[in-house]
Parts: C-alpha cells; structure tokens; sequence
C-alpha cells in the first residue's frame, strides 16, 4: 500500500524556505506573491501497518515543536496554487534513503529492495491562481526537469478529486538481462552509428581497430574457449568505449602533435603529458636530489609528497564540468564526494583533510538571452556553491581554499574545481603506506553503494561538447553520508590489514575500477550479477560501467574476506564478493555463471591508436589601447574592487565550514573583522604538533586571449606567490594541474582546432619551463579537453584555462603571515618591480579592452624573492603579506588595509618601476611576482638587509586614520578614500548571493 | 592505581567532530575512547564503563529528515545485539547514574530531538528545537556568548564570557510553548546566549547568527550535567585557533577548553576518581 505522510511548519512559524522562493519570483519572475509555504511529502512504497506509518509520522518524519503532520490527507489547505516537486525515478534520493532506514529501525524489520521511501516538496503558492505562472515558477526557480518532476494543482481540484499517488519507482525492463552481440564487419556508416547511437564517443579509427581485432584467429580462438562467438557483445563494446574514452585514456594529451610556432619551425611532440608535465617532474626531482619529498606522482589516483618523517600527504584535484553544466547542485555535489573518493583510493587508503574549490562561471547577472538547454549562470551558480557546500560539510571535511572567476563564455561550460588533502602514515605494516599491489587470487570487494542506472556513460558523455542528446542518467547526486559510513570503515579496514589494494569507483566504473587494479596481477573474473543493484532491470554492461557514487573497489586476500565482510556488516556497510583477480591476461565478465565478456587486457589496456593532433601557433591580433588618464583614479579602484572576479566571496566562504577538524590556522577570512581575503590556508593536520600544511592556488584565464604560455607561467607564478605570502616553503612544494580546454581537434565542428591544439601546447612549453625553474614537481593532475557548448549554429568555447594548484609545508604554523595590516606606523614595502603588463588585466576589461602586453614571470628573480621572504618569516619580520593580482597595486593596498582596519599613505614615486610609467599603469599593472608587505620599524635594518640587491621599495606607511592615500611624489592626493567605501565596494556585488 | 576519568566519544552516521573532541577530552585530563556507535550496538563497548559522553557535531544521516531526527531515531529505537535495550536506554542509565552528558551542534540537536534537553521538571519529551537559521543557509561564524552566571550548568562554572565559532545550518532555537521558555529562563536552564560588542544578549544577526529566541544558544537540564551548545568549544583549543590569532595577544590555551576541564573536575569531585 501507498502512505502519503506530510508535514509543514506550523502556520505560526516562519518558513525561510518558502520565504526565499517568494522574494526569488519577485525579483526574477516580477511578480508579488502573498505568500509561498513549503511542506516535505515522504511517499511510503511499502507494507507498513496504519500504526507504524503513524509512529514513523509523529516520530522521525516531523518536529513536533514547529510541524502538523498528516497522512493521506491535505495539510493546511489554505492555498491557491500547490506545486510539487519530486525526483524522476532511479535519482539517488538521499531523504527517501534515510527515512527507509528510519523505518527500519522503528519497526524493527528490514524492508524489502522493492520497498521505498521517496520525498518530494509541495509549494503552497497564495496570491495568484495563474497555472502558466506556477509552471515556470518550477521549471525556472524551483525545480531541474533533468533529474524532476513536478505536478500542479489548484486547491479545489485537490479537495474534489485527489490525484491517484504515482511512486517514482524504476520500472522493470523485461529484457534486461540480455546480451546483444554486434556484427563490426559493416561499412563505415554504420560503424558510426553504432558509435553515435550507443553514446560511445568512438571514433572511426578506433572502430575499425576493435573491428580488425575481431576477425584476429587467435582472438577468436580464445572467445570460444570462454564460450564466446565471433561478434562482440555489448558488455565488451561498452567497456573498451569507457576504457578508451577521452576522460579514462587522455588521448590528446597522449597524442602526436604535429607543432608549428609563429615561425614556422616545426616540432613533433610525442605525448604533451609525457613530454612536458612528466618531463617536468622527472628534471625537478633529478635537481632535488637527495632532497625529493616525492613519494607518488601520476600513478594513483592522486599524488603522495613527504610531509615529514611519519606522515605524507596526498593531494588531487578533479574538475566536474558538464555534469555541473545539467545539473549543477548533483553534479558539483558528486564532484566534491568524488575528488574525496581519490584520496581514499590513493595507496592504502588515507584519512581526507580538507577540500579546495575554485568555480569559473558566467555573471550570475547575466541579461541576454541563452541558447537552448543553458541554465542561467545564477541557477549554475547557486547549484554549485549548495552542492559543493552539502558535499564538503557533510563529509566533515573543511574547505579552506578557493576561488571564484567570471567570464561571459563560462555561460557555456562552466568550470567546477574540486581538490582534496588526505593525510596518510609513512609506513602501515611494514610496508610504505602509498604503495599497493592487487594478488592473484584476492577477491574482488565492492563496498559502500549499490548500483544504479546513474551515471551511465558519464566518462564517454564528458568526452564530448554538450549537444541535445547528451543524457540524462549522466547526472548523478552524491551521497556523502553512505560514503562517510564506508570511508570510516574502511580506515579501520586498512590499520587491520584486510585488504591489499585499493581504488575508487569513477568514470567507467567497475570497467575501469577492476580493469585498473588487475594490471597488477594480468587479469580477473568478475560476476556481474552478484553486484547489489538500487533495483532490478539493469543490463549486465550497464552494471559493469554504472558510474553510481559512493563506491570503492577492494582486492580482498582469500584468507581475510570473512573478517572483511563482518567488520562491513557490524558498521553497517555493504561488502560484496564479486569475484577475483587473476593472472589468466583475460578481462574476464560472467553473468549467472555465462560468459559476457572476454577481452585481453593487452587489447583493452594498450590497444587505443594514437591520436595525431595538428597544431599551428599564429600569434592573435592584439595591440595596447590607447585610453584617457582617469580623472579620478580613487573612483576606479572602487569600480575595480566592485567587479566579480575581485570583490569578496564572502556570501560563499561562510557557507563552507572551514574550521571542522580544528586544523585550519590562516583561514580564508581574515582581519580586524573576520573578513579581509586571505592569499592561502594553512592547516595543522596533527593536533598535538605544530607542523602545517600550506595550500594555494593560481588560475588567470583572462590572459589567455593574448598567449597562453604567459597564462600559464601566471597561473604558477600567482599559485607559489600565494602560498609563500602567508609561509608556505618555497622548497618544499609540489604542484598539480587542471587544464580544461576548449576541443583542440581540428574537425569540421573546430575548424580552429589547430590554433587551440597550439595554445595547448604553449601552456605545456610554459608549464615544463616554469615548474623546472622554481624547482615544484607536478604530482597529479588532470584534464578535461571538451569544454564547448554546440547547438545549431551557436557554438560557445571557454578560454584555455589551467588551475595551478600547491601544496607545500611549514615548520611551525606560529610563523604564517596573514595579509591584514596590524598596526599604525608599521613600513610598508613593496617587493618585486612593477612593469608596463596591464594586457589581459582587469582594469583593461574594466574599461572594454584586452591589451597586447601580458605579465611576463621572471622565475629566478621571483625564486630568489619568495626564499628571502621565506627567511624573513622565519625571523617574524613580517606583519603583513598580501600577494598581488587581478587589479594590481592598487586592490592590494585596498585589501591589506581595510581588511586590517587601518590606513595606509603610500607614494608610487618609490616603486621599482620604469619613471615614465602613467600613474594608471602603476596602480593596476598586474605585473607578476609581487608581494606588499608591512614591517615593524624596529625590524627595518633587518628586514632591509635580508633582501639587499633585491627589489625592494619602502613606499609608505600604515596611519592611524581609516584612509587609503595614495601619492604620486608632488602630486598628492591621486586618491584619498574611506576604508568604509572601499570595503563597501568589494563587498557589495555579491553579498546577497 | 587509582581509577581514571573515562569520557566517549560517539562516532559514525555522518559524526564529524570526533577527533577534535576527544582531543580536547584529553587535554583535560580524561582518559578517552573515539567509539564507533556499531561497538556500542554490538554490545563490545558499554556506555556504563565511561563516565563522560561527548555527543560531537556533524550531520547525523545528512540532516535529512531534519537535524539529527534520523539519528535521534536510531538511538531511540535500535537494540543493542541480544538484549531487549536500546541505546537510548543506556544514556538514560548513564545520566540516572549522575555522569556527564555534553552535546555539541549536531550533538546538541541530537539531545534536544530525544527529548533529554531541557527535560524540564525530568520529562523526557522534546518540547525545543533547533530549525533553519533564519538567514536560511549553513554559516561559519565566530561568535561573542554571555555566559548565564546563576546557570547550574557545570561546565561553565567560573566563566563570563567566550567566543567561539557556529557552524550550522539549523541552530535557531525555538521552545514549543512561552511557558517553557519561562521555565527555562525561571530556572537559568539557557547557560550562554549570543552577544553582541557590549556581551548583551542579542537578537541582532550577525551577532546572533540564527535568529535563536532569547539568543539562546546553549541549555542544560535542571542538574546542569546534561549540556548541549550550537557553538563548537572544541575549536578553540589553541591561540591558532582563534580567528585574529596573528593581530591579537591571545592566551596559549583557548576558551574552548576550560568546558571540558570542567567537566573533568567535576567527575573527580563526584566520582572519586583522578
């Protein structure tokens, strides 16, 4: 029998929820409701008793201090109009989930698979009985057609004719156990098709090559040993579509580029990840010498440094695009659960520290009209901010560093960076804890979720611009508690010994997953139909690539499998025994005892043709514009600390805990008021020592546009700038990268791939130069290469962008610099020169131009600079440290003082700076590698003497009044402006977000 | 060798806050387990052998039936293998026996929603809660509180004021009735209340993050053992803690442990043990 059970505030108690979808239809649809309140409907799919469905409603399914609660009926049917919004069938919902075991608990008995909990919310509108009104009211603020469903109904037609309850539950397929076998020896055409249609994202190349494996003799021999035909099956096509996939094999970073530059020499580059980011790293370490803290880097599915002699510390960072672009609460929320699942996966298994998330998206403002099937940036824009915020904070993890940028082509595609810190011991049973390695004979181990139609073809799906098609079970929503369970089970697991190796369930599932971890011993047999489904009709190729969240794969020795599984079973955790590795070279997959699938893991590993990729470098057309001085440079400044990529986060920072843990010491507020910018974190991940880690970022797309090689060498230069500002050590850093491109594959949709496949190659010539000349090793990372949107004729590309993110040690966390200035009469220093390099910053965006002169890094200069200020931390000669970016000199001095509460009175006379400079240039120039400091007079012969023959110009100091001036030598008074209005300005735009 | 102060700390379900709390259980000088609550329904582990039972924050099942409902359920209702009890049953024992029970956030939501706080006049009903904020999202907020000084509370004996971080999107306390927030006021049950730059209690946000009636933002039960707070102690243990630690002189050790320091001293007094 079907329970309806619903429960609402009370009419006496405010309904925030209701509150805010009243003041959002006002604001983006224009019109005045009188009131909207809200109810939470639990629809009990299950065989319950009217005593306990009335238990569970009076009990865990309402507060009884604020709620009414009814079943089966109306409650409070005092409305216009009622809007429901529920989930589409087979979308993880977390309520339902819980309120299943709730009933478990309360009745004492286990439920039925069949059985369920599903949760919807009703909208009780008042104030307008206009049906078209509450239909965009759903589709437009209240509801994701992709993932839900709404009804809507007037009051009287609910009190006349109730509807007839609909559950939400998955229908069951009748034919889907069935295998389908393909006939590959067809014409081209259809071999396309077969492609296309299947949503595999395989090109004809790499069709004809499983084509002509199939018609191998010795294949085919070993297929009917396995009890397998000639054709092959979808089980198999589907797995080598995942494991070939653009998002599991990297291919353009794999591919042979053939580079042109601006001179036309030529240059044949194999693989721009082997070459360059590899390539980096094995010269840094070589250089290191004795002195490498690299303990993993690009094997695992994050990278492992030394963080001392006990403990290391493993980091990764994963971009989550276009399932954020559908979906952007589930996709951003499954990003976040996802990154952590790599941390948990990385060696033996490590405990998680702390997330970082930087977020690229359109103006949340933006007025014109979008192109078909594109949210709003507002609704992309909440989605992620809420999604990353459930997934960080349910799972106990802080988020202590990020960022936000704005460009009109995130519209497009946006970007959803997610990093994770995970803490690991040195050595865990006499072996080094980051190494792992799957035997013959260890049981395969599923733990945590079950398996889903979600998240199907979400590897092939990202491998590919967005278009019409693209599907919808390639979104997915997290479940950060079902992980939680399974994480802290599986730390005990791993100090217990039970297990042998360890990896995450991803992109291609179990495909990859398994496929992975066999490497170690050359093959594996693996029942799919003994793997635990969210309900019944799944086909068995759509379990092995099901990409269902909250997942990890476990090679479980024969003679620990009962511990395993009991220690699951007591911390209520499923573990299921799927099968086992072996050494038979076979990808070997049975469904009730049948034979699905068997490839050689040769084929399936290694059998992917190598793409070529053309690549022509012409320098774009750009050149310096000629603009009026500003009359009133105060005036800018305020304009320039109002623009989204420089005004405060705030709104965002405070919804992220950043404290749980009780490690973080820079956190990402900072200041007199809790409020000011912080450049990093720093986090203490042993509560009972004073070793920190260090964590920043660096990330500049706007300089793309001019030359990506220069966006690059920014991008790492503003990345280590951060981390060293507060005292991160410039020697002990590690860094990784996230490059999302625009498709660089020159193909009839991308006529200008050889130009974006060239901009790709200049960012990786950027990335080798600049990671070898400041001595950080690449550890990890990753690359997300189809960031287009393409419907019709309207196509939109983000610009090449590369996050840099750091990660790095301090001594003693007593010693971090924050960057608020402390006290009146404090000297205040700028260190590094200040150059003509306003291309690409933001003050030219702020006036409608781009610029041809963008930052240039001086690496060994920089180097020199950030050990000195490394040794001036370390004799506490610093007050303040605030690094400078987007907006220059200018902004810094903005920030540092009102974050501080103090004023500063400065002179641009003093800088290190060409004399012929205009004034503009030398407040917004965005010229790299610059620090502003504050010093304490009695540390001024010190803190001089320390950075002797450096760039290092005295340019004023902090007043006791809550001014910002500015002098030119004679010329005073270039701006004199409140702290109060300067603030104003920085924090205004997006407070109300 | 004499016995020693034994405090719990429960874990699992979505219990975040654990390490930090049993660390600041150590500082203080108790001997402490972190115990998964599956140890404690399998029967291995028994509340009884401790003396002091830290319910820490986190998100109990997601919050999703609300904060802390699901887990609230869980206790309530789940026995403890081969015994017709519950755990709930136990913690009911424990505090019949006169020992200490501190919840924090969602550790205190959890007291709050099993009706062991306020329990006024011993009524074990959930007559409070803790709901949405009224700026309706999840905050991060430093926070100044008053500290009611004619409290019975036990932890914060000595102690005017503190300033601790929130972390919560549903900390907005709310009694059922006026009479009951009279009662609790009548009997000084409300121990801290947000503050604002004078240390009045304020209704103003952001100095009362939540909108919290009579910005309350702590409460005990009539013997001031039973304790359960929005604002998390344990992340106030060191200077570096403290948001303003690089501007300001700040004390080694942070206002956020003396609660549990107290708590300890309490338990040597009452239970003859070091």
């Amino acid at each position: 029998m079907i329970w309806r059970v619903v429960a609402g505030l009370k009419p006496d108690v405010t309904d925030v929820r209701g509150e805010r979808v009243c003041r959002d239809v006002r604001r983006h649809l224009g019109v005045e409701l009188t009131s909207v309140r809200t109810q939470d409907v639990y629809t009990i799919d299950a065989g319950l008793s009217a005593d306990e469905v009335h238990a569970a409603a009076y009990g865990p399914f309402c507060d009884p201090v604020i709620q009414d609660v009814v079943v089966n009926d109306l409650l409070h049917p005092d409305f216009d109009l009622l809007i429901e919004v529920g989930f589409r069938p087979g979308v993880t919902d977390n309520p339902g989930r819980t309120a299943k075991e709730a009933l478990q608990y309360l009745t004492g008995r286990s439920l039925d698979a069949d059985e369920g909990v599903y949760t919807s919310t009703r909208y009780l509108l008042k104030g307008t009985t206009d049906k078209q009104l509450a239909e965009r009211i759903a589709a437009e603020l209240l509801a994701n057609g992709l993932i839900q469903r709404w009804s809507i109904h007037t009051r009287e037609e609910l009190v006349s004719a109730p509807p007839v309850d609909s559950v939400p539950r998955v229908a069951d397929s009748i034919l889907a156990t069935e295998v389908q076998t393909l006939d590959l020896q067809v014409e081209d055409a259809e071999l396309l098709r077969i492609s296309r249609d299947g949503m595999l994202a395989l090109t004809l190349e790499e069709m004809h090559k499983i084509r002509d494996h199939f018609t191998d003799p010795q294949v085919l021999a070993r297929r009917r040993e396995c009890g397998l035909g000639d054709r092959i099956t979808d089980v198999e096509l589907e797995a080598l579509a995942q494991t070939w996939s653009e998002h599991c094999k990297h291919k353009i970073f794999a591919a042979k580029v053939l580079y042109e530059d601006e001179s036309g020499n030529r240059q044949e580059i194999d693989s721009l990840f082997k070459t360059f980011i590899v390539g980096a790293t094995r010269e840094v370490r070589k250089n290191l010498a004795h002195r490498d803290f690299c303990l993993s880097v690009f094997k695992d599915n994050a990278g492992v440094i030394a963080f001392n002699d006990d403990w290391s510390l493993v980091f990764k960072v994963e971009t989550h695009n276009s399932p954020s672009a559908l979906d952007p609460y589930g996709g951003a929320l499954t990003g976040i659960v996802g990154v952590n699942r790599d941390g948990m996966g990385t060696g033996m298994g490590a405990r998680l520290i702390f997330n970082t998330d930087v977020f690229c998206f359109a103006s949340p403002f933006y007025e014109h009209p979008l192109p078909p099937r594109l949210l709003h940036p507002r609704r992309i824009f909440e989605g992620v901010v809420e999604g990353v915020e459930h997934g960080g904070n349910k799972s106990g993890i802080p988020t202590i560093n990020g960022s936000i940028q704005f460009d009109e082509r995130f519209a497009g595609k946006p970007l959803v960076y997610c990093g994770t810190a995970s803490f690991m011991p040195r050595r865990l049973h006499g072996t080094p804890a980051h190494e792992k390695k799957a035997r013959v004979g260890d049981h395969i181990v599923m733990t945590g979720g079950r398996i889903g139609k979600d998240g199907i073809h979400g590897a092939t799906f990202s491998s590919e611009e967005l278009h019409e098609g693209s599907p919808v079970t390639a979104v997915q929503i997290g479940d950060p508690i079902t992980q939680r369970k399974m994480f802290d089970f599986l730390l005990v697991a791993r100090d217990r010994g039970l297990y042998s190796s360890i990896t995450d369930n991803g992109a291609g599932g179990l495909s990859s997953s398994v496929g992975e971890m066999a490497e170690d011993t050359g093959g594996f047999e693996l029942h799919l139909d003994r793997a635990p489904l969210k309900y019944p009709g799944l086909r068995p190729w759509e379990i092995l690539i099901s990409e269902a969240q909250e997942r990890m794969t476990v090679a479980v020795p024969p003679d620990k499998l009962a511990d395993f599984i009991a220690l699951a079973k007591e911390m209520d955790v499923e573990a299921t025994d799927l099968g086992t590795f072996t050494d038979s070279g076979n990808f070997h997959c049975l469904y009730q005892g049948k034979t699905v699938a068997c490839l050689t893991m040769d084929f399936l590993h290694e059998g992917v043709p190598q793409m070529v990729l053309p690549a022509k470098w012409t320098p774009p057309q750009v050149k310096e514009p000629v603009l009026p001085m500003p009359a009133d440079c105060g005036a800018v400044l305020q304009q320039l600390l109002g623009r989204l990529n420089i005004c405060s986060k705030e709104s965002v920072v405070r919804r992220y805990d950043h404290e749980v843990q009780a490690g973080t010491v820079i956190k990402p507020l900072t200041g007199v008021a809790n409020d000011g910018p912080s450049d990093a974190a720093v986090f203490r991940p042993l509560l009972d020592s004073f070793e920190g880690v260090v964590v920043a970022h660096g990330i500049c797309p706007a300089y793309s546009d001019i030359d990506t090689y220069h966006m690059m060498a920014c991008a790492i230069d503003e990345g280590l700038r951060n981390y060293v500002a507060v005292g991160g050590h410039i020697d002990h850093v590690a860094g990784l990268d996230n490059f999302c491109w625009c498709d660089p594959v020159l193909s009839e949709k991308t006529p200008d791939g050889p130009y974006k496949a060239a901009q790709l190659v200049r960012a990786n010539q950027a990335l080798y130069d600049y990671c070898v000349a400041f001595g950080v090793p690449l550890i990890s990372g990753k690359d997300s290469m189809k960031n287009d949107y393409q419907i019709g004729d309207r196509k939109i590309s983000i610009p090449p962008t590369v996050l840099f993110s750091v990660i790095g040690r301090m001594d003693d966390v007593r010693k971090a610099v924050s960057m608020d200035v402390k006290r009146p009469g404090d000297l205040v220093y700028l260190l590094g020169p200040t150059r003509d390099e306003l291309g690409g910053s933001e003050y030219y965006a702020h006036c409608g131009e781009l610029g041809a002169r963008v930052p240039q890094v001086d690496a060994p200069s920089a180097l020199k600079r950030y050990r000195t200020v490394n040794l001036a931390q370390q004799q506490q000669l610093l007050a303040s440290c605030h690094d400078l970016s987007d907006g220059g000199l200018g902004v810094a001095l903005a920030e540092s003082a009102f974050a501080g509460g103090f004023g500063l009175r400065v002179d641009l006379e003093r800088l290190d700076a060409p004399a012929d400079l205009r004034t503009d240039t030398l407040l917004f120039s965005e010229s790299q590698s610059r620090l502003l400091v504050t010093v304490r007079p009695q540390h001024q012969s010190a803190f001089e003497e320390l950075f002797t023959g450096q760039s290092c110009a005295l340019i004023g100091a902090v007043t006791e009044t809550e001014l910002l001036v500015v002098d030119r030598g004679a010329d005073k008074d270039i701006i004199r402006t409140p702290l109060a209005r300067l603030k104003q300005a920085w924090q205004a735009p997006l407070k109300e977000m | 060798m004499a016995a020693t102060v034994k405090a719990i700390v429960i874990s699992g379900y979505g219990t975040n806050c654990e390490n930090e709390v049993a660390y600041a259980c150590r500082t203080a000088g108790a001997q402490t387990d972190i115990v998964h609550i599956s140890a404690l329904l399998s029967g291995r582990v028994k509340l009884a052998d401790y003396h002091f039972l830290n319910l820490a924050g986190g998100f109990l099942d997601g919050d999703d039936l609300g904060s802390a409902k699901a887990g609230a359920n869980r206790l309530l209702h789940a026995e403890i293998k081969g015994e017709k009890r519950s755990l709930f049953d136990d913690i009911r024992a424990f505090i019949a026996a006169g020992k200490l029970v501190m919840g924090v956030c969602n550790g205190f939501q959890l007291l709050v929603k099993m009706g062991l706080l306020p329990a006024l006049a011993g009524d074990i009903r959930q007559s409070c809660t803790l709901t949405f904020n009224d700026s309706g999202r999840f905050e991060d907020r430093w926070c100044r509180l008053a500290v009611n000084p004619a409290s019975p509370c036990v932890y914060t004996r000595g102690l005017e004021q503190l300033y601790l971080p929130v972390r919560h999107g549903e900390g907005k306390f709310i009694t059922d009735s006026p009479a009951t927030l009279e009662q609790l006021q009548l009997q000084q049950l409300d121990v801290l209340h947000y503050a604002d730059k004078q240390g009045d209690a304020t209704m103003t946000y952001p100095d009362n993050p939540n909108g919290s009636i009579a910005a309350i933002a702590a409460v005990c039960d009539a013997s001031g053992r039973i304790f359960g707070l929005m604002p998390h102690p344990e992340a106030y243990l060191h200077r570096t803690h403290h948001p303003r630690w690089t501007r300001e002189e700040l004390p080694e050790e942070g206002e956020g442990l003396q609660l549990y320091r107290n708590a300890v001293h309490f338990i040597q007094q009452e239970f003859d043990v070091v």
